[in-house]
């Protein structure tokens, strides 16, 4: 019997695929690896940082630890929004070059979790918009929706890159 | 159990010695040196003496005379920590009023193996 | 019982390291016939051999062996005490720490300086040996090159040594008859015969007789003498070294005879009434001093071939090297720092943290009340609140106490760098520590090591004149360099002063324009250029020497100490020497700060950069033609900075301006905010942790309402600000700006 049920609820992929968490930005919904979220926390203002790109939206204190804070509308390009009580952080662990590190970014509103094999991510193509595809893993298909799955440790740690040219345009 | 004095002014022969007597159940008393030593066993009676020979302020053959001196620890065992570079040592421990000896290096096991010896 | 050594082994190197520095210093100071001196380094080196030979550490072991043994013949005079073997022995410590450091990383290897020192030590003690001569220092000789051998041997005697040798004259009977006659004063060296009989009938089943023919009446008995001699058939195939060995510390104290037993003497009846007899005799013998013992020798029960086994054990021990290297690599598990506290500063910790328990449970009890109201309820609140406040503060200063060390740790190493430099260079030099007892932070201690070292080398290196140079100047021949430590309003000042010749001014400029640091038509002030060496890029020797131009400059160490929040001050007499003063927080974890905001944003200023605050000013303010506004502080003109600028925030809608004056590496700026808030303690979190370094900002902190504060670097915020005006310029942007005023 029990092998049964376990058998019928086929539609749920396999367990032992990664879980992701997706979220929402300007209608297209993008995905994280669940392993790498701390947590999400709605928006508390941050404390700026001086010369750094507006995207950089500055540090707050989470639970006596400094984590920076970037919105990822504005890291991409698109328009900004005014933060409201549905803004969301995610907050993530980024390996980088500088070793693990906490971060958060600002999305629109957290979506949903899922399991998604590896095997079926599709290549993304290079569609010569907001993301470079250097920042995507691969684009799964959940109930004929797209999801961009987002290489998150490329993309943050390249955003120090980013940081650091610009910084000295920003200060001038 | 015994209680024992180590008396050495080396840390990590105190706290070997410490901790492999403490294990097998006995009470350690420790002193860097051997006035050090001499009060502690004129404080508490002790029922094993184990001295190093090399020590500031106060070495353990005179440690091991004193202690001779005292009415109370005239036959207590007191065994001298010496090293292989010195055998004469062994004789001025002897003549100091020693009991006998534990060549350095030592391990935990012999140090339990000689301390039987003397406590039986 | 088996017991794992290495939980030991963070003990043994953090002793044997501190007894290396021990050594050193000690070594630095034997001049004359110092024997307290020489025994102290005696001690140091035998306490590591010691504890290297628990942990089978063999190299550091034969090493130290051979250090100890040149020590101790200085310590009984045999030999004389001379510069050169100071030297040998300075280089035999550094061999040691190496060696230590290798075995911390369970590296078997023995690097060449070792393999060198070893034979220069080796020829000495044989060279002395053989010809009855002082040798001192000589050059490593043909013999030194047999010397490996001499030390494996040594080694191997030695290992023979420690350990009952096995090797044996006799065939292996299959027993011994032992006759033990104790003389009557052995019980007065703690021995009891007992104890022996005891060990003989663990090496196999015994037959044992006593003989109390000399026992005196009964009357006459004196309870300090023994009167007793036994014959025991021991049945066992042990070596006679075994048996031996069981009355190895009493040889002089009895008369001991050993006879192998064939077969027939083995087949002799067994006398039973050996047990009873000597059950009677021996308690009456020892009343006093053996109360616990009941020790009827028969019913004690027989271990047999219980020590040999443990021998056995014990050398197996030694050759399962690999094994336990294994174990000792997961406990120590990479290296760990530790700091070791004296027990009076825990006991004080634990004191105040008895406080606050007390105090969190008289808070509790008003917690716990229906209602707050009368007076007395309230008045109770307040005093908890004010006690917490007591504690919490206390405590706050007793754990940063525990991460206070004294910085003789730093400035005990430079007596050995004087004396090498002394060498190197020709020069002679007397060097005068003091303060040494004063302390601060270890992290800080491990950082500012470093630039320390190099600003005495620079001092030695390019202040401190040649001897004839100096006699010509009339001074002393020899060069005094002194090493000053002092607390300073909830600072550390360290001063490295020497009386050399002084900055040279009119060079500095000239290099400083030859490496375009000073525009052609600039005329710096004095102090000005004295600061240029500090530049990057600058380098005042002539020649780069082996001993400042390690690829280090001046401008590194000032980063250095920049980075750790403190600054380094010039100062320079031309022909009479110089003096730099570095003044550092107290601690890397905490700091004194004043917030000063603009608009809601709050930063910190560390107080040791304030100088003064000066509200809405009245002395005029400059504006020299496309550059900023100066401000006239006490006659001098000094350069004002919007921190709203450096910040990057909006500009300013009319705010009452208020004027912080701070300095930075000596040098004094005014920067401009909007409002000045309190003065507190910070404690001080890492931006870099998850983010990274940030220009103009040394760090961040928490505030009371749990938003994060920036904490200002004086001195990054002055660097920030010449990068923008010098943007500006080259960007041709000669627009007069008057925007700060």
């Amino acid at each position: 019997m029990n092998n049964l049920e376990s058998d019928t609820q086929d539609s749920s992929p396999n367990t032992s695929d990664p879980q992701y968490l997706t979220f929402i930005l300007e209608n297209e919904e993008y995905g994280v690896d669940i392993l790498k979220v701390h947590e999400i926390r709605g928006w508390a203002p941050a404390t700026p940082i001086p010369n750094t790109p507006p995207f950089m939206k500055g540090v707050i204190n989470l639970r006596g630890t400094i984590v920076p804070i970037i919105d990822l509308r504005e890291r991409f390009g698109l328009e900004a929004l005014e933060y409201g009580p549905t803004t969301v952080v995610i907050v993530l662990n980024v390996v980088s070059e500088r070793g693990e590190q906490i971060m958060g970014m600002v999305v629109d509103a957290v979506s949903d979790t899922y399991s998604i094999a590896d095997s079926t991510l599709r290549p993304a193509p290079d569609m010569g918009g907001v993301i470079s595809i250097d920042f995507i893993n691969g684009l799964a298909t959940i109930d004929n929706k797209m999801v961009i799955i987002l290489d998150i440790d490329h993309l943050l740690s390249a955003e120090e890159m980013e940081v650091l040219s610009g910084a000295s345009d920003m200060a001038g | 159990m015994a209680t024992i004095l180590a008396v050495d002014d080396s840390p990590t022969l105190r706290q070997m010695v410490s901790m492999t007597l403490k294990d097998a159940g006995h009470t350690v008393v420790e002193a860097k040196n051997g006035q050090e030593g001499l009060s502690a066993a004129q404080r508490q009676g002790v029922d094993l003496v184990l001295t190093d020979i090399n020590m500031p302020i106060m070495d353990g053959i005179t440690l091991t005379q004193e202690l001779r001196k005292l009415s109370n620890y005239r036959f207590t065992p007191i065994l001298i920590l010496t090293t292989e570079s010195s055998t004469d040592m062994k004789q001025k421990g002897k003549a100091a009023g020693a009991t006998g000896w534990l060549v350095k290096p030592f391990n935990p096991d012999k140090l339990l193996t000689t301390v039987k010896r003397v406590l039986g | 019982m088996s017991i794992d050594l290495s939980q030991f082994q963070q003990v043994f190197f953090e002793e044997s390291f501190e007894g290396v520095e021990t050594m050193e210093s000690y070594l630095l100071e034997l001049d004359s016939e110092d024997t307290e001196a020489l025994h102290a380094i005696f001690r140091a080196a035998h306490s590591i051999k010691g504890g290297a030979g628990m942990f089978d550490f063999t190299t550091i072991v034969d090493f130290t062996h051979l250090v100890e043994t040149l020590l101790d013949e200085l310590r009984s005079d045999k030999r004389a005490v001379t510069p050169d073997l100071v030297t040998l022995l300075l280089q035999s410590s550094d061999c040691i720490k190496e060696l230590l450091h290798l075995a911390q990383e369970e590296d078997n290897s023995t690097p060449e300086q070792v393999i060198a020192t070893k034979q220069q030590l080796q020829a000495l003690l044989s060279g002395k040996e053989l010809s009855g001569k002082e040798l001192p220092g000589e050059e490593p000789s043909g013999e030194a090159l047999s010397g490996n051998d001499t030390s494996s041997e040594s080694l191997a005697a030695l290992e023979q040594n420690s350990e009952a040798s096995t090797e044996s004259q006799d065939n292996t009977p299959e027993g011994w008859l032992v006759t033990f006659a104790p003389h009557p004063e052995m019980l007065q060296t703690g021995n009891e015969p007992l104890h022996m009989l005891a060990a003989l009938q663990d090496l196999g089943p015994t037959d044992i007789t006593c003989n109390a023919e000399l026992l005196p009446d009964w009357t006459e008995i004196n309870g300090e003498l023994c009167y007793l001699s036994w014959q025991i058939r021991l049945q066992s195939d042990v070596d006679r070294d075994e048996v031996e060995d069981i009355f190895s510390w009493v040889e002089d104290e009895c008369d001991l005879t050993l006879e192998p037993l064939t077969e027939q003497s083995q087949t002799a009846p067994i006398e039973a009434e050996a047990g009873t007899e000597q059950h009677q005799s021996l308690p009456e013998l020892e009343p006093e001093q053996q109360p616990a013992i009941q020790p009827a020798l028969p019913s004690t029960p027989a271990q047999p071939d219980k020590s040999a086994p443990t021998e056995e054990r014990r050398r197996s021990d030694r050759r399962e090297k690999p094994d336990r290297r294994g174990t000792m690599d997961r406990r120590s598990g990479g290296e760990a720092t530790s700091i070791r506290v004296g027990t009076d500063k825990i006991d004080t910790l634990i004191n105040r943290v008895g406080e606050l328990v007390i105090t969190q449970s008289m808070l509790a009890q008003i917690g716990r009340l229906e209602s707050l109201e009368g007076p007395e309820t309230l008045q109770r609140l307040q005093q908890g609140l004010a006690q917490l406040e007591r504690s919490t503060r206390e405590i706050q200063e007793d754990v940063m106490q525990i991460r206070m060390l004294p910085i003789s740790f730093v400035f005990n190493r430079f007596p050995r760098l004087v004396r090498d430099l002394q060498g190197k260079l020709g020069k002679k030099l007397e060097l005068v520590i003091s303060g040494e007892g004063t302390e601060l932070d270890k992290t800080l201690m491990e950082k500012i090591s470093d630039p320390l070292v190099h600003l005495v080398r620079n001092s030695i290196d390019h202040g401190i004149e040649m001897p004839e140079q100096r006699l010509e100047a009339g001074k002393n021949e020899s060069g005094r360099v002194e090493l000053v430590a002092y607390h300073q309003g909830g600072n550390i000042i360290i001063e490295i002063n020497d009386d050399g010749k002084g900055l040279d001014a009119d060079k500095i400029l000239e290099k400083a324009r030859e490496k375009g640091l000073v525009g052609e038509d600039e005329e710096p002030k004095l102090q000005e250029i004295y600061e240029l060496i500090m530049q990057p890029g600058f380098s005042t020797a002539d020649e780069v020497s082996d001993l400042s131009g390690r690829g280090v400059g001046m401008d590194v160490v000032r980063r250095n100490i920049n980075e750790l929040g403190g600054n380094i001050e010039i100062g320079s007499e031309p022909g009479k020497g110089s003096r730099f003063k570095i003044t550092l927080p107290l601690t890397l974890a905490i700091l004194d700060g004043q917030q000063v905001s603009l608009d809601d944003q709050v930063y910190i200023i560390p107080l040791v950069s304030i100088i003064e605050s000066i509200q809405t000013p009245e002395e005029p303010v400059n504006a020299i033609a496309g550059k900023d506004p100066l401000y006239c502080f006490r006659g001098n003109y000094i350069p004002l900075i919007s921190l709203r600028k450096v910040m990057g925030q909006p500009e300013a809608t009319e705010q009452e301006q208020l004027i912080m004056i701070v300095e930075a590496n000596g040098q004094q700026y005014g920067l401009i905010v909007d409002d000045l808030l309190g003065q507190q303690q910070f404690v001080i979190k890492s931006l870099e942790e998850n983010y990274r370094k940030v220009e103009g900002v040394a760090g961040a902190t928490i505030l009371a309402d749990g938003r994060v504060g920036l904490i200002l670097d004086v001195v990054g915020i002055l660097r920030l600000y010449r990068r923008i005006n010098q943007r500006r310029a080259r960007r041709g942007d000669n627009v007069i700006r008057l925007n700060a005023g």
